[in-house]
């Protein structure tokens, strides 16, 4: 059993089991020490020092966030000189941050904003110190204002530890320290794959995700256009926590009536898309077994991770499958057979995904996925974006009514749903491969073995006599762990499945900024329950897909679908390129 | 002006003495610190460019964003082109109290320049630099590692200055 | 009273390029007595001695090391900090310069008395000129069998290695030292882990000053002259850096005890000009200041407590009337603004504001408001910053509202009066 102590704070007796740092221990006397760098996933960096309390016996105040409590320690949260310090600390970074709180993308949910209200920071008493500084902005997804930046360094950390890139960095020192890529480059020049986990752990609008919502609503009030909107697997058990409602909230059908109020002609969902996904990504794989093509075989349906292998192994691109993912999967469809069926002109439907990931913006511009020069998918909204759209619109959504898509694209089975979760597109994918191979079920549907918050799972899975080494990773510093075996030659597994994002789709750098480890094993959990409660639970036997195949596409892996449903990647040059 | 560091270009020759230094230091990224020092006083105006540190980056290996931190961070490392003597001038305290405020005036008179600008054969730029631990030759400053002080007529600095003719 | 040659006993008595010489001075012969010796008495002896941290932390160095000793994981390690970087403190230099086998006979005795694998020397990167001594001296050492293998048939084996800092002030703190050994630019961290424990590599660390550990091998070899010096608990000599408005500055060694009035007149010669002496800064630029109140008080470390004053790294910066208070002030404060690492809210931001008011007072366009907001983020700050660079910037303000109240008046006139 752990070591319990005793301590006080604010003369409060409390019992905390040894290690608990001072934040904590005043969480269970509900007492909210204010803290700005401190994130819970992440190591202490103690760096913004607004959670200075004062311990009695010690000179200096100490961070909250990074001190463990001992037994008889006696802590005080609200002394004259602890309010000056926070009060002070307050004032120092408004002193250097730029104010237009109306015009922030974060007005309303910044931690800065939040802080100042709360300690009563009002007119500034000091020198305004901050300079302009232009905003990086050339790229499709990610918007990086440094003027709002108050370094406390979260991005740098989910950067480096979390996904191992490290194109965010801290340069300079003193008053000239800033979050810059290497020599200010734009993002797209550096090592970043535009995943947007910086986006979700930072404190105020210092990065963003570029905002497409007017873009959106310019189209709804188009009259020429049919909006339709598609909605990934992990927006309905994350949009929930922005309404107050738990961690992981299953909102699909409360989400399908907001997307009807905002003016959206048609909601459709994005696990239609995965479902064609799985046929194809299935069909592919036993294509490359029996024919001993490029193997292994890793999946493609992850923006970030499709970005990693073009830019940081151009030379294993061969690696990832040709699939398109379901997102531009459903776009494809929607602007061919739909369009056909619904006799509307190709360029006058307007595709819109909701999407938990800014990747995706990049993704949904490449030239590869448009025909004629209309791109599949017009735009990408993240599940931050909706909310936007949500709050504009000025719906009530815990309390909305329910509603269910449209047909036909708005047809799903449980393999779809799980395509949110790590692991969740590897057990889809073995549910149909193994049927398709075997001619039998999978003795267990739930394939647990691919299921959890792991960084790299391994399994065998046995397909009537073929052993199929399989592994599901997540986060992209396990990924590049993966690729340097591979790139080594000592990779054994036969389908790699990559989702960038701690915990797949549910964690991406779309979610709501609360979004933490704890709230995405909440969402996770969630999935896989829509996926048990599914009267269909293999991608195969989605009856909108039968008939897509019957009628439109032949078979899966046909020519046709070829042409309309996989897609071709470009490994990406460097800047400088050394040759030896 | 000083030469704009996009033109910088990485001969074969330059390759070799990092490929050098990069074996000296074991391809220890450790060592980055003392890597860019060595690297840096290979290139004729004492600074990284761009493509060198690309370069190391790729070589070491080390993260690039590692190397410009560093670069940023510390003071003997540049990331702006310097000229080939650089003139450090220590703003100290003990410089400051023994006048390095006429050393800085008569030195951009006698060359002509300012912070941030080189002298017409790329010869000096001047900087100022915290105290680099010669306050007993108060005021002083540094010219690749070697320090000069006390400087405290405009004829020792002239001489000073002919020293790199 | 007058300078002392203990700890600068060898300078200008061997060749510094050569082990030979120095050997033929008696060099090696306290490490080869450490050898024989319990790890725990070489300790004992420090602390007998009471030697203090020289850096200017002033932490008990017979403390340090039976407490590095003591901890229970492996790989153990030394770092000897090189990287003095307040301002008017140069006694390192000499040290390394004149004495370079000297200190590299103490981190080896330092690495047998902590039991470690390796020793680090991080030196700044302004003393450059002196890496090719410390690295013969580390190559003779090796070839003579003092470092590398089985040192002197003990069974042990111990490496030195050298870096170089790159000129950042901060790296003179402990984690910021091993963040920039570690190939990182050199930012604190928080502490704990401590040193001892997780240091350099996260594996248990004992760092020591250049002069701190250049008092051991001649504390082995010969302990009495130094117990017989000094006065009260400040036992034996001190290297100082007498700098700024005086006559001689440089570094002279000196037993404890001696007055202020002697170190500066007698030692360095006296102010320039014979002019009066407006201030005196002690410790280097993190120390506290005092005006010429103090010139009869003894060096030492009580006696310093007493008046409010540090140690520190030794330094003794004066300053002649030629200089107003507010100016030095703001040259302080220069200097921390330029060498804050920049991370913690209260020393980037802190340093920044307070820089401000000063140029407010020396132009004489502040308000009240302004002097109560400083005095508060002079308090402040110091207390919440992350690490000691934080929390000793001020110190310079901080004893100027005690020796100096009428700059920091609200009457205007005489504040103005006594700016200039």
């Amino acid at each position: 059993m752990a070591e319990m102590i005793n301590l006080t704070i604010n003369d409060l007796p409390v019992t905390v089991e040894k290690g608990t740092k001072i934040l904590q221990a005043a969480k269970q006397l509900h007492i909210d020490i204010p803290h700005l760098c401190y994130h819970p996933d992440q190591r202490v960096k103690a760096r913004c020092r607004i959670c200075s309390v004062e311990v009695v016996g010690k000179k200096r105040l100490l961070a909250a966030c990074a001190t463990e409590c001992w037994d008889g320690m006696e802590v005080y949260t609200d002394t004259q000189v602890v309010r000056d310090t926070q009060r002070g600390i307050l004032q120092l970074i408004m002193a250097d941050h730029e104010e237009n709180c109306l015009t922030c993308p974060r007005n309303g949910n910044c931690v800065l904003q939040e802080l100042c209200s709360r300690f009563n920071i009002r007119r500034p008493n000091l020198t305004h110190v901050g300079k302009a500084i232009p905003i990086k902005t050339n790229n499709p997804s990610l918007v990086h204002d440094p003027e709002k930046c108050v370094k406390c360094g979260r991005c740098i950390r989910v950067c480096k530890d979390v996904q191992g890139i490290e194109a965010l960095g801290f340069a300079g020192r003193s008053t000239n320290l800033r979050v810059t890529t290497p020599f200010n480059d734009d993002f797209t020049n550096t090592d970043c794959v535009l995943c947007g986990q910086c986006t979700v752990v930072c404190p105020v609008g210092a990065l963003v995700e570029k905002d497409d919502t007017d873009k959106v609503l310019d189209a709804i009030f188009d009259p020429k256009k049919t909006v339709i909107v598609q909605t990934a697997p992990s927006v309905r058990v994350a949009l929930g926590d922005a309404f107050g409602l738990p961690d992981g909230a299953v909102v699909t059908k409360k989400m399908v009536s907001a997307l009807k109020m905002i003016g959206f002609d048609k909601i459709f969902d994005t696990n239609y898309g995965a479902d064609l996904t799985i046929a194809e990504e299935a069909t592919e794989l036993i294509d490359r077994i029996k024919n001993k093509k490029t193997m292994p075989m890793t999946t493609s349906c992850c923006p970030g991770w499709v970005n990693f292998v073009e830019k940081h192994y151009p030379e294993k691109i061969a690696h990832l499958s040709t699939t398109k993912s379901p997102m531009s999967i459903f776009s494809r469809i929607a602007k061919t057979d739909y369009a056909k069926q619904e006799n509307i002109a190709a360029e006058n439907i307007y595709s819109v995904a909701i999407m938990p990931c800014i990747a995706k913006k990049y993704e949904a511009q490449r030239p590869e996925l448009s025909m004629d020069g209309i791109p599949d998918t017009d735009a990408v909204i993240t599940t931050r974006g909706l909310i936007k759209l949500i709050k504009y619109i000025g719906i009530d959504f815990p309390n909305l009514p329910e509603n269910e898509f449209d047909n036909p694209m708005g047809e799903s089975t449980g393999a779809g749903a799980i395509f949110g979760a790590t692991g969740g597109v590897m057990e889809a994918a073995l549910r149909t491969a193994h049927e398709w191979l075997t001619g039998k079920e999978m003795p267990t549907l739930e394939y647990t073995p691919v299921r959890g918050f792991e960084g790299i799972k391994e399994a065998k899975v046995n397909l009537d006599g073929n052993e199929l080494k399989i592994a599901v990773v997540h986060t992209l510093k396990n990924a590049a762990l993966i690729m340097d075996k591979l790139r080594d030659g000592n990779c054994d597994y036969d389908f790699i499945e990559v989702m960038a994002c701690p915990g797949g789709c549910v964690g991406g750098g779309g979610q709501p900024v609360t979004t933490t480890f704890a709230a995405t094993k909440k969402r996770i959990a969630s999935l896989y329950s829509i996926d048990r409660k599914s009267k269909l639970r293999k991608s195969h036997e989605n009856p909108y897909l039968k008939k897509l195949y019957a009628e439109f596409l032949e078979k899966p892996g046909s020519e046709k679908a070829h042409n309309l449903l996989h897609t071709h990647y470009v490994g990406r040059k460097k800047e400088f390129e050394f040759n030896k | 002006m000083i030469e704009d560091s996009s033109k910088f270009e990485l001969t074969e020759e330059l390759k070799a003495s990092i490929d050098k230094i990069l074996v000296e230091h074991y391809h220890d990224f450790t060592q980055i610190v003392g890597i860019l020092l060595d690297v840096q006083s290979k290139i004729e105006q004492h600074y990284i460019p761009k493509i060198v540190a690309c370069y190391v980056a790729e070589k070491l290996p080390v993260k690039l964003s590692v190397i410009y931190d560093c670069m940023t961070f510390y003071d003997a490392l540049s990331d702006k082109p310097r000229g080939r003597y650089p003139i450090e001038i220590c703003d100290s305290i003990a410089c400051k109290v023994n006048n390095n405020e006429f050393l800085l005036k008569t030195l951009k008179e006698l060359l002509g320049i300012d912070f941030g600008t080189v002298t017409y054969d790329g010869r000096f730029t001047i900087e100022k630099v915290s105290c680099f631990g010669a306050c007993d030759r108060a005021p002083a400053v540094k010219i690749n590692g070697i320090v000069y002080g006390p400087l405290k007529t405009k004829a020792q600095m002239r001489g000073l200055l002919e020293q790199f003719v | 009273m007058k300078e002392i040659n203990y700890i600068t006993e060898n300078f200008g008595k061997y060749d510094v390029f050569s082990i030979d010489s120095y050997m033929d001075i008696g060099g090696f012969a306290s490490l080869k007595k450490v050898i024989a010796m319990d790890t725990e008495d070489i300790a004992t002896l420090l602390t007998t001695a009471k030697i203090k941290g020289r850096g200017g932390a002033e932490y008990p160095m017979g403390r340090k090391w039976s407490q590095a000793h003591a901890v229970d994981r492996p790989h153990h390690c030394v770092v000897c900090n090189a990287d003095e970087g307040e301002t008017c403190t140069f006694k390192d230099r000499e040290l390394i310069k004149n004495d370079p086998f000297n200190l590299i006979e103490a981190i080896i005795i330092a690495g047998w008395a902590v039991n470690a694998e390796d020793g680090y020397i991080y030196m700044r990167a302004e003393y450059g000129s002196l890496r090719p001594r410390l690295l013969n001296a580390i190559k003779q050492a090796e070839e003579r069998g003092f470092l590398g293998e089985n040192i002197l048939n003990s069974g042990w084996n111990y490496k030195i290695h050298l870096y170089s800092g790159a000129g950042a002030y901060v790296c003179g703190e402990g984690t910021a030292l091993i963040r920039s050994i570690e190939g990182k630019a050199g930012r604190p961290r928080m502490k704990p882990p401590f040193m001892k424990q997780s240091g350099l590599f996260s594996r248990p660390t004992c760092i020591d000053n250049v002069e701190s550990l250049s008092i051991v091998p001649h504390l082995l070899r010969d302990a009495k002259p130094y117990m017989e010096m000094g006065q009260g608990d400040s036992i034996g000599s001190k290297m100082i850096s007498v700098g700024g408005n005086v006559n001689r500055p440089g570094v002279y060694e000196m037993p404890f005890g001696m007055t202020v009035r002697q170190i500066i007149y007698d030692l360095a010669g006296g102010i320039q000009g014979d002019r009066n002496i407006r201030l005196i800064q002690f410790g280097g630029v993190s120390g506290k200041i005092s005006d010429s109140r103090v010139l009869d008080v003894p060096y030492t470390y009580e006696d310093f407590a007493k008046n409010n004053l540090i140690i520190g790294s030794g330094s003794v910066l004066v300053i002649d009337e030629r200089t107003s208070v507010i100016d030095f002030l703001r040259y302080t404060q220069d200097f921390f603004l330029h060498e804050s690492c920049g991370q913690c809210i209260p020393c980037r931001e802190g340093n920044r504001h307070i820089r401000i008011f000063l140029e407010k007072i020396k132009d004489g366009t502040y308000t009240d408001e302004d002097i109560k907001t400083m005095k508060t983020f002079a308090k402040v700050m110091p207390m919440s910053s992350l690490c000691g660079l934080g929390e000793t910037a001020q110190n310079a303000l901080k004893s100027a509202f005690e020796i100096f109240p009428e700059v920091f008046t609200s009457n205007r006139q005489k504040s103005m009066e006594a700016v200039y």
